[in-house]
């Protein structure tokens, strides 16, 4: 249930963040930075707005106001999400359990062994079909505990009144166009995760894994169950 | 292993499912009614967004009523100063503008015991104050400069503010250009009424000859060519009712993120 309410929240989040960026597509490191200011790098498109000197004679239509509602409301509902998964997930060892890796897999001849596996999309086996193995345990526990306190910190960070209560929460980052910068590459990280995400679940079998990750089930044919 | 159960609907779940969904509507009931009494919703609560809007307002205001902006230091001043794009200025603006604006005239009325009207010297007769802050707009840009002017506070009182006041609107001399803000916001100390930058006049394109600054919201928030202000306790007389032209627009009434 959560898994599918972060889904819709992470596209919304997507879609609406991408229209902001696009009215104004340059990036900087620092406190501020403007069109008078020396880019650290520019998406190479269009911009929304006519007088970002994009270098395109071309403006794109400008969506910012519903997308900045949307982006906002999906992060909040994104956020309450996550820490009931969070609270749920240490209160019922699923973190320990399920995604802190085994020691054994850790070992160097069972992880290379994983890591064969992956590169030769092998399919995973019955036994595998009820855990994670250890390339996925340790780029769920980076994505969960790394990368989205990273995109909802960045993201706090550019927010003029909250910075005003914590200003170290953007100064350590070294300053409000350094935030916007890094919350650009941490969602970029986030997309690379989505899509390694549903190429995995296509090796596995797209049908047998949706209805496991909606009903909570494995089918097993045959003898077991 | 075997196949987990999802298990049968009980009766007991049942039961405390259906009095733990009537506690939570009659608690979200109750909240509404602190929230409200509060100040905590936003104009803008109506619509699909609302609740995301509501949650923004209702904390930055439980958080952050009286945080003070990040100040900068004067290195930190950006070089040159950054006049963001504005659509050409009405022929009222040019006419004030050919006078050198001795003709500008802030107005000052509705919940106020003593409606008013200054003048740009006036105005600068009132105690001067600096800061060192940012704009930052909501497409992502940003500029950092020295403002001077007079805090909207220091005003408010000699017009004296009626104590059931909640909000102060303000427009621009440019049609369908206004704002609101709330109490806190509009006597917090770094609220001014600005009419110098970086140690000279206000340049018409930074909002001169009087913007009025709002430094721990969005930049959209902080209008520029400023000639009225009206107090009231109730924003729903004007416009649309949705708080200020922003939302009319498509974009949050307050916009403090």
């Amino acid at each position: 249930m959560t898994h599918w309410i972060t889904t819709l929240c992470f596209l919304a989040l997507l879609v609406s963040g991408l229209e902001i960026v696009i009215s104004h597509p340059r990036f900087y490191w620092g406190e501020t930075g403007n069109d008078l200011t020396q880019p650290l790098f520019k998406l190479p498109i269009p911009a929304s707005r006519n007088f970002v000197p994009t270098g395109y004679g071309y403006v794109l239509p400008d969506q910012n106001g519903w997308s900045r509602y949307l982006h906002f409301q999906a992060a909040w509902i994104v956020v309450l999400t996550g820490l009931l998964y969070a609270v749920w997930g240490l209160f019922k060892g699923h973190f320990r359990i399920n995604l802190l890796p085994r020691k054994a897999d850790l070992a160097r001849r069972a992880f290379s062994n994983s890591i064969f596996n992956h590169l030769r999309f092998k399919r995973p086996s019955e036994e595998e079909a009820w855990s994670y193995n250890v390339l996925q345990r340790l780029s769920y526990l980076f994505v969960i505990f790394v990368l989205f306190p990273l995109v909802i910190w960045t993201g706090l960070a550019m927010s003029p009144a909250f910075v005003s209560s914590f200003p170290a929460s953007v100064n350590v980052l070294g300053g409000q166009q350094s935030a916007r910068t890094l919350h650009f590459f941490v969602t970029i990280a986030l997309v690379l995760f989505l899509v390694v995400h549903v190429v995995m679940i296509f090796v596995a079998g797209f049908w047998g894994r949706m209805r496991a990750m909606i009903t909570g089930r494995v089918a097993i044919p045959t003898e077991r169950s | 292993m075997s196949e987990q159960s999802t298990g049968k609907l009980s009766r007991r779940k049942l039961i405390t499912t259906g009095l733990a969904a009537t506690a939570g509507i009659a608690g979200l009931g109750v909240a509404a009614r602190i929230a409200q009494k509060y100040g905590l919703i936003p104009p803008d609560h109506g619509g699909i967004y609302g609740l995301g809007e509501t949650l923004t307002y209702a904390s930055q205001r439980l958080l952050t009523r009286h945080s003070l902006a990040r100040e900068f230091s004067r290195s930190q001043i950006s070089k040159p100063p950054f006049p963001n794009e504005m659509a050409p200025p009405s022929d009222a603006f040019k006419h004030l503008q050919s006078g050198g604006f001795t003709d500008w005239r802030l107005v000052i009325d509705g919940m106020v015991a003593r409606p008013s009207s200054f003048s740009l010297d006036q105005l600068k007769s009132y105690p001067s104050r600096s800061q060192i802050t940012m704009v930052q707009c909501e497409e992502g840009w940003s500029y950092i400069a020295e403002w001077h002017g007079t805090p909207l506070s220091h005003v408010l009182e000699t017009v004296e503010v009626l104590p059931q006041a909640r909000y102060v609107v303000y427009y621009s001399i440019e049609p369908d250009w206004w704002e609101s803000i709330d109490m806190a916001d509009a006597l917090h100390p770094q609220t001014f009424l600005t009419y110098g930058m970086n140690g000279d006049v206000l340049p018409v394109g930074n909002g001169g000859p009087l913007r009025l600054r709002v430094p721990r919201q969005l930049g959209y928030k902080s209008v520029k060519f400023i000639t009225h202000l009206t107090v009231t306790d109730n924003l729903k007389k004007f416009g649309k009712g949705l708080g200020s032209a922003a939302p009319e627009g498509g974009y949050a009434w307050y916009a403090g993120i």
